[in-house]
């Protein structure tokens, strides 16, 4: 994608006789929201510390903004927030983000609203030290947030995060993706990252096993479908006759079919009219999908 | 413009955090409590020798200093660069803009400013004092602008030499270690370990040739020897600092020794930043 944010070629960092990153191709578009995803010491980190400009690769190409990593440009447009990162206690969340705003050349009167639009706005002139996970957490994607930059890595920025505010965190992004901005984050389990990414890249030992929507992969995967039939009363026997699968009580049925076999199955279904009361059709458990795909081992990139 | 931006902010988030931790307080008290006890312990003889009191504190201040100065200086800066590392705000601030030189720069301008600030006041109100209960005359005045000109310079050249350590380690607990090693090798162990040397050598060629210089290149020694040799000489010196009037160098050598000192520790901080990936 020639008119990509992020776009690293073929990328390898080595650190002496390991290679943390192998062979990655990636590319993220403006207001593109792509998820990476990997166990702890997949590669994730160390992609992102290539495209801050900390670590020079030993093999590849990475382009931020058109710019080589840690360049000026390329500082300029970028965010950065790390796994861990504890912001100074004496300090208040306003004058931490007063401080990146600074560094990043943004007047702070126009990064202080973002205290807001994280929801940590009443705490402002609390001390950090006094906040909870979350409202640190809150923080740090509010630095990330300033300047409206073009890019933001987001290195596991909703680990240990409750749902409440993990869907917050997600609809913050949302907007500002919607606003034009990339967004790569990192994370360790799919059903983490919920249906609030486009793209997904899974990598597993420095290397990228796949790429795509959450759909798409899991299309790709071929796991089952799951359509569970639920009968009128003394029709299972004739649901399963006409659908075959597999009787699971008195008057369910469950099928499998793989996603292509989909439409065709609901098809059938509806021929049965009145015999079918309800219909629920579980897709493959994301957990499934992601471990279909990291465990896939020396089979090459599936593309 | 932004690059100077940039570093002002530095700059002055470090001096606030000093001011919140109470570091400001803590090394003012300590300047403060320090000057004052060697004022009212060392204002006996002043009657008897005819010597300002204002001008026989400073000498013995300078001595003093010498230790509590660089300590201060290096408790102050030891944690600037590898405490960041650790708490992982140095990967945040180097994702910024910000250069490493200037952050480096701006973090030591930012602890001397919190140290100068404690030196001025802790001295000045001793000076204040002395001044206030003994009266003052010029050259004491003099003297005392004097030391407290050089205890910032002292302090500049261990603030930086304490960012360079931090530089080395990932952990704060290793940082600390090193500047507590520092300081002993230099404010300590180095002065006893030529007052041996000279001991064994009982005044031969070593004590009259590499000995003065041994002793100027030290920091410490350099800035004592300053003070003690601007000083009029009926104050009572004694040990290394007899070298004081029979320095084979012009005095202000030691002024130069301790530019390239803090060079040098300038030099070496923004090296060692430049290798670290955070």
């Amino acid at each position: 994608m020639s008119d990509a944010i992020l776009s690293v070629e073929d990328l390898t960092i080595r650190f002496g006789a390991v290679t943390a990153v192998d062979g990655v191709s990636l590319a993220v578009a403006p207001g593109e929201r792509v998820a990476l995803l990997g166990h702890n010491g997949a590669g994730k980190s160390t992609l992102f510390k290539t495209v801050l400009g900390f670590l020079t690769p030993a093999g590849g190409r990475v382009d931020v903004a058109g710019s080589t990593p840690g360049s000026d440009a390329a500082r300029r447009a970028v965010s950065y927030l790390p796994e861990q990162v504890v912001f100074p206690k004496a300090l208040t969340g306003a004058e931490v983000l007063t401080y990146f705003a600074r560094l990043k050349g943004v007047p702070p009167e126009a990064a202080l609203p973002l205290l807001e639009t994280v929801g940590i706005a009443g705490a402002a002139h609390r001390a950090v030290g006094t906040y909870s996970k979350g409202m640190r957490q809150r923080l740090g994607l509010a630095q990330a947030l300033i300047g409206a930059p073009r890019l933001l890595l987001l290195d596991e920025p909703t680990s240990g995060l409750d749902p409440v505010s993990r869907r917050e965190f997600y609809e913050v992004l949302e907007a500002s993706a919607r606003a034009g901005t990339a967004v790569l984050l990192s994370s360790h389990s799919l059903s983490e990252i919920e249906n609030r990414i486009d793209r997904i890249a899974i990598m597993a030992r420095g290397a990228l096993r796949a790429e795509g929507s959450l759909a798409e992969l899991s299309r790709r995967a071929g796991l089952p479908i799951r359509i569970r039939v639920e009968a009128a009363d003394g029709r299972a026997d004739a649901v399963q006759a006409r659908l075959g699968g597999e009787r699971v009580n008195g008057r369910s049925v469950v099928l499998t079919c793989r996603a292509e076999e989909k439409v065709g199955a609901l098809g059938r279904l509806a021929e049965l009219g009145a015999d079918v009361i309800d219909v629920d059709i579980a897709l493959p458990d994301l957990d499934d999908v992601y471990r279909h795909y990291s465990a896939a081992t020396d089979e090459g990139t599936v593309r | 413009m932004n690059g100077l931006d940039r570093m002002a902010a530095v700059a002055a988030t470090e001096f606030r955090l000093a001011f919140r931790n109470r570091w400001v307080l803590l090394s003012t008290l300590a300047f403060t409590l320090f000057a004052l006890a060697l004022a009212f312990l060392g204002s006996g003889p002043s009657g008897a020798l005819k010597v300002d009191a204002l001008t026989l504190t400073a000498a013995s201040l300078s001595t003093l200093t010498v230790y509590l100065v660089p300590l201060m200086a290096l408790l102050v800066s030891y944690d600037s660069i590898a405490g960041e590392i650790e708490r992982g705000t140095l990967a945040l601030v180097l994702a910024t803009p910000v250069k490493r030189g200037e952050l480096v720069l701006a973090k030591f301008c930012g602890h001397l400013a919190v140290l100068t600030l404690a030196i001025a006041v802790g001295y000045g109100i001793a000076g204040l004092v002395i001044a206030g209960l003994n009266g003052a005359d010029p050259a004491g005045l003099v003297a005392w602008g004097r030391l407290v000109a050089t205890a910032v310079l002292l302090g500049a050249v261990f603030v930086a030499l304490g960012m360079m350590l931090s530089g080395l380690p990932r952990q704060t607990g290793t940082a600390a270690a090193m500047a507590i090693g520092a300081w002993l090798v230099l404010v300590v162990l180095y002065d006893l370990a030529l007052l041996g040397a000279v001991i064994v050598d009982q005044g031969g060629a070593f004590t009259k040739t590499i000995f003065p210089a041994l002793v100027l290149a030290n920091p410490g020694d350099a800035f004592r020897l300053y003070n003690l040799a601007l000083i009029e000489s009926n104050a009572p010196i004694a040990g290394l600092d007899g070298l004081a009037h029979t320095l084979p160098f012009p005095v202000s050598s030691a002024l130069v020794v301790l530019a390239l000192w803090l060079f040098a520790g300038l030099a070496g901080a923004w090296a060692l930043t430049r290798r670290i990936r955070p």
